[in-house]
């Protein structure tokens, strides 16, 4: 057959010589290839100590924000529930009473709010469909749980800490602060 | 004469209607893009049209005997057509470039609430900006806000969503046996409201909610329970006597959560079965609230490209159910019940039921 490319190298059928089956060469050659990596620089991190920047762009958790008063920004408006391919997000709406107004930006707002973190595949349409700036994907992961009940996430899981009341908080989910 | 039937070209597409006709439904008849985008005209409500101007085409030639054309556009819903008359629509690029200052000055004080407004999804307004609008707004002023006015427990009024285009204050005349309600003040201050915050009480008053192209006038009884494409419309019709009693039920599993009349493509009420316009009364629209209450005739056919069909899985073809087969008739044990744990859609909250939005109050029972 004729070959493609000249690079092709036919295999040697040979038996070994009595030098070559005691792989004696072969072991001092694999050895050295070893040890020189004791001088390079270590590719690896110790985790949980060392941490890698998350790039910018990096789709994590999701935070329901809030606006510079400390009211959340959520009118719930369905487009992040919309927009989600995997129909993770399910939400309530509620009307804002008289004495609200210090909680909730607008006069509509969502009473319950959930993702389903089973199914959310962190694709980000969520964050883009919303037109309030209210829904990000932060730099985290969603931690792991021991039961699947754990990862429907509510609002009091996903609601960025009030920057009036709690700043220290706020400071620390905005990575402002050292943690 | 009136038998003789008249031929319009309109964007090169040619019909024969009879005289009287406007531009505007001898377009309908030909249907699809060719028919020119309504805010004001509603062809149930005599008298309307005329107002919003989005309707404006190019008459190139004026009829068989007088080939001028038209010097101006001309508002399709109120032009009669002439025999031989043509008309430009989406091939006239004045008309467009004519339709999108227009949508522009409808936005100027229009709040563009849309995440809040109940009517996002089906309105009006928000399909003809997104067609013909442009992206941004050029308007740096403060957008107009007016006094709130309650026009009762049924309807809720958004005043500075509303456009004028009068369609409510005919259904009020045309419809029912006294109007309470009207247009007040003039130009910029013009407003829809009562007299001395008078409320509405007429039977069939809730039909405004349906004629109304934005959300200026919505269901006070659906107010914030859900978005419209959340919900599934679904035909029905129970005996009324003082309506046709032909409704579409917006569903979400079990639960009614509004009533509105049936609309056809263009977004206006049907005709009924029974004949006449299939308007409903308000204790069909705003009462009846159980599935209890209607026969259900099937689902309603939604275009494929509205909002409102997402979600609807059309002829979904189910995979068959074979874990019960081979575990001798045991269904698998549900690693998790989502039921148990979501918060969302609990069953001892009945939002559907509640004849006013639901309040923080209602949540933590």
């Amino acid at each position: 057959m004729q070959a493609l490319t000249n690079r092709a190298k036919p295999v040697e059928r040979r038996p070994m010589t009595w030098l070559e089956s005691i792989y004696l060469w072969n072991i001092i050659k694999g050895m050295a290839i070893t040890f020189s990596h004791i001088f390079k620089k270590k590719p690896t991190i110790n985790y949980p100590e060392q941490k890698r920047p998350f790039s910018p762009v990096f789709r994590g958790l999701h935070v329901l924000n809030r606006d510079e008063e400390g009211r959340e920004r959520c009118t719930a408006c369905g487009l992040c529930a919309v927009a989600c391919p995997a129909e993770a997000i399910t939400m309530e709406a509620a009307e804002r009473l008289p004495g609200e107004e210090n909680l909730y930006r607008e006069e509509k707002y969502a009473a319950k709010y959930e993702i389903n973190m089973l199914r959310c595949i962190f694709c980000g349409l969520c964050e883009e469909a919303c037109p309030k700036d209210a829904i990000y994907l932060s730099e985290t992961f969603a931690p792991s749980n021991y039961t699947r009940k754990g990862f429907i996430y509510g609002k009091d899981d996903l609601l960025i800490p009030d920057p009036k009341q709690a700043p220290a908080d706020f400071a620390k989910a905005k990575g402002l602060a050292e943690a | 004469m009136s038998e003789q039937l008249l031929k319009v070209t309109i964007d090169n597409i040619t019909v024969e209607v009879p005289a009287g006709t406007t531009i505007l439904q001898a377009a309908r008849k030909i249907g699809g893009d060719v028919a020119p985008p309504a805010m004001c005209y509603y062809s149930k409500l005599q008298g309307s049209g005329g107002k919003c101007r989005t309707c404006l085409v190019e008459v190139s030639k004026g009829s068989e005997k007088d080939p001028r054309p038209m010097p101006k556009l001309v508002a399709s819903c109120r032009t009669t057509i002439m025999d031989g008359m043509e008309v430009k629509n989406i091939t006239s690029d004045r008309v467009l470039d004519a339709r999108k200052g227009v949508v522009e000055f409808l936005l100027i004080n229009h709040p563009l609430d849309c995440p809040v407004c109940d009517q996002a999804g089906e309105c009006h307004l928000q399909d003809l900006s997104y067609e013909h609008g442009a992206a941004g707004t050029r308007y740096e002023f403060q957008r107009r806000t007016f006094k709130k006015h309650d026009l009762g427990d049924y309807i809720q009024l958004h005043m500075t969503r509303c456009i004028l285009c009068y369609r409510c204050v005919f259904t009020a005349d045309q419809l029912t046996k006294t109007r309470e309600h009207g247009v007040l003040d003039r130009g910029d201050h013009a407003e829809i409201a009562t007299f001395i915050e008078k409320n509405l009480q007429n039977d069939f008053i809730g039909n405004v909610i349906d004629v109304c192209p934005v959300g200026a006038l919505t269901d006070k009884t659906f107010r914030f329970k859900n978005r419209v494409w959340f919900t599934k419309p679904v035909d029905a019709h129970r005996d009324c006597d003082t309506c046709c009693g032909e409704v579409q039920l917006w569903m979400r599993g079990h639960e009614v959560f509004r009533v509105t009349a049936r609309k056809d493509e263009w977004g206006e009420v049907k005709e009924s079965t029974k004949g006449g316009t299939g308007w409903i009364c308000n204790t069909c629209r705003f009462e009846k609230k159980q599935v209890s209450d209607w026969e259900i005739e099937g689902p309603t056919k939604v275009n494929r490209h509205s909002v409102i069909s997402q979600g609807h899985y059309v002829g979904l073809q189910k995979p068959e159910e074979t874990m019960p087969k081979v575990m001798d008739g045991r269904s698998p044990k549900l690693l998790m019940d989502i039921h148990s744990v979501s918060e969302v859609n609990k069953p001892n909250i009945e939002l559907s039921k509640l004849d006013r939005p639901a309040h923080s109050t209602d949540f933590n029972q």
